[in-house]
């Protein structure tokens, strides 16, 4: 093996571990920030013994033991700092730091841990970008030049923000536990929410200009994958696993030859991906076995379930579709959430009775400069036959878009409606 | 990125000798550690191949040929499909199965292809293009 070989395997057997060697490290120290140092120092020690001695047959459990070593020296010094600032006479430290027994300790089982440490990240004392940057370093293993390079912000950013994210935990005294009862609910929604919030920042990049964008998502959904590992009974983990494979599996079929975005109705659905479709589908009867009134992540994925089901578009089961978005919109109202009702409503109804709907919601002050709206009125006025308000709309929601593929889209639609 | 993990068949696997309950403790546990890590979306074991068929293509002659087949080492007992960021990953993961074998035996990693990566083309462009004009021709 080369010098570069053994780098990249040292690489690919630090993401494997980093996680748990993190997460174990944290339990001990009560600081994030801490055990990454901690669990970096261990890499370095593999970086330099590994060369020359070849990669270990538990390559884990080395690390694990570098790292446990790291701890020791850290603590030692720890001591004997608080025995200095006692014979100098400083105020002494109320909290005293026994030596936590490492060797028990980091041979636990890690889940628990590794649940804590993704509730540590997706703290809500952390800004939303904050959290997403922190877990997909800590708990995904990315490097700062690689979520950098996925949020197409300079690095140095996405270093000050991890920094500043791990200051933050430490000085707010965030414990490192898994929250019960109804602040569970809460905190886990939080969680739910970042890992969407990464996989839509890979998910609604147009095209792929950038090769991290998608695997952003990837890396979204292998989050949620283990999140629903760890916490095996919690429906809207399931439901919301199951939202992201099913949006995933359209993937190859969301754009065209140049780059254009395609409709989820015009797409090509041979190009769907049948195997991630398969465990979405599964996620979500799991979601529904455990019971209880669905939540909105839940909900988003029995409406993508609908369209999964359907191999052509006709198929699609709207009556279904418009009685999930009045379940989702009742739990959370948004205007959004009725236009895209009104859209299905205009499938299943007709479009007179979807046109209605969006007429009620044109007053609607935060949809004022949002393009979809424009846009599905002139849909639904196309279909109406009514072709020269249609291209009204359509120029308008090219006018409100800020994506330049899509405004081409826009625009072309607009020139079809007033040739018809 | 993907990978196709294939377990190169044995001897015992073309006999249809059953895997021990050791090992099928040991398997299960490999794959909890991998659905844990968020990386297998699939796996199956395959039956032996007496119990297949063949295919044979030649020009546009199709001919069948029923199992078993006899280049064991070439055959295929079962397989995962993982998702990982490199090779690399893939290569230590599978380091870490158990053995399947009771002899010798092979597991294969091959990256699957994902649209991304038909590198665009005039082949491609061609492809596409087609595809195009035929989703033109439904609506």
């Amino acid at each position: 093996m080369t010098a570069t070989d053994i780098h990249r395997t040292i690489q690919a057997v630090f993401r494997i571990e980093q996680a748990k060697l993190i997460a174990g490290l944290a339990r001990i120290t009560r600081d994030v920030g801490l055990a990454e140092e901690l669990a970096q120092d261990a890499l370095v020690a593999a970086l330099e013994e590994w060369p020359r001695t070849g990669i270990p047959d538990k390559p884990g459990a080395w690390l694990t033991a570098a790292a446990r070593h790291r701890a020791i020296d850290h603590f030692r010094r720890m001591r004997l700092a608080e025995r200095k600032h006692d014979e100098i006479g400083h105020e002494q430290q109320s909290l005293e730091r026994d030596m936590p027994d490492l060797d028990s300790a980091l041979d636990d089982d890690i889940g628990d841990d590794l649940l804590r440490l993704i509730f540590t990240a997706c703290h809500p004392v952390l800004s939303p970008e904050a959290r997403a940057a922190l877990t997909l370093r800590l708990v995904g293993g990315l490097t700062t030049d690689e979520i950098a390079r996925a949020y197409l912000v300079a690095e140095p950013t996405i270093a000050q923000r991890i920094v500043r994210a791990k200051r933050t935990l430490s000085e707010a005294g965030v414990p490192f536990e898994v929250p019960h009862g109804a602040d569970r609910g809460e905190r886990l929604a939080s969680v739910l929410d970042v890992i969407y919030l990464i996989f839509n920042e890979g998910y609604a990049a147009t095209a792929g200009e950038d090769w991290m964008r998608p695997a952003l998502s990837e890396e979204a959904l292998r989050l949620g994958r283990i999140l629903a590992g760890l916490a095996p009974l919690e429906p809207e983990v399931h439901g919301l696993v199951a939202l992201m494979e099913i949006a995933a599996s359209r993937f190859g079929a969301r754009t065209g030859p140049d780059g254009e975005p395609i409709l989820l109705l015009d797409q090509n659905r041979a190009r769907w991906d049948q195997l991630l479709i398969r465990r979405g589908l599964a996620a979500l009867a799991l979601a529904e076995s455990l019971g209880g009134e669905p939540e909105p992540y839940q909900l988003q994925a029995a409406i993508a379930a609908c369209h999964a089901r359907a191999r052509v578009a006709r198929d699609t089961d709207w009556p279904r579709i418009v009685a999930l978005y009045g379940a989702l919109a009742e739990l959370v109202p948004s205007p959004v959430i009725e236009l895209n009702r009104a859209v299905a409503v205009g499938m299943a109804s007709g479009p007179a009775a979807g046109l209605e709907l969006v007429d009620a919601l044109s007053a609607e002050p935060a949809l004022k400069s949002y393009h979809l709206l424009p846009s599905v009125r002139g849909d639904l006025l196309v279909k109406l036959g009514r072709h020269a308000e249609a291209r009204a709309e359509f120029e308008r929601a090219a006018q409100l878009t800020r994506n330049e593929r899509e405004r081409k889209l826009l625009l072309a639609r607009a020139a079809e409606a007033s040739a018809n | 990125m993907r990978f196709m993990v294939i377990v190169k068949a044995s001897k015992d696997s073309e006999a249809g000798k059953m895997p021990s309950e050791e090992m099928l403790g040991a398997m299960a546990k490999f794959n909890e550690e991998m659905v844990k890590a968020g990386i297998m979306l699939d796996g199956n074991g395959l039956q032996p191949s007496s119990k297949g068929a063949r295919i044979r293509f030649s020009g546009k002659n199709r001919t069948v040929i029923d199992g078993p087949f006899a280049e064991t080492k070439e055959l295929v007992a079962g397989y995962w499909i993982i998702q990982v960021k490199s090779k690399e990953e893939a290569i230590e993961w599978m380091k870490r199965c158990p053995n399947p074998h009771e002899e010798d035996g092979y597991i294969e990693i091959r990256q699957v292809f994902e649209m991304e990566d038909f590198a665009p083309g005039p082949a491609v462009d061609h492809h596409l293009a087609i595809k195009a004009e035929l989703e033109k021709q439904k609506k």
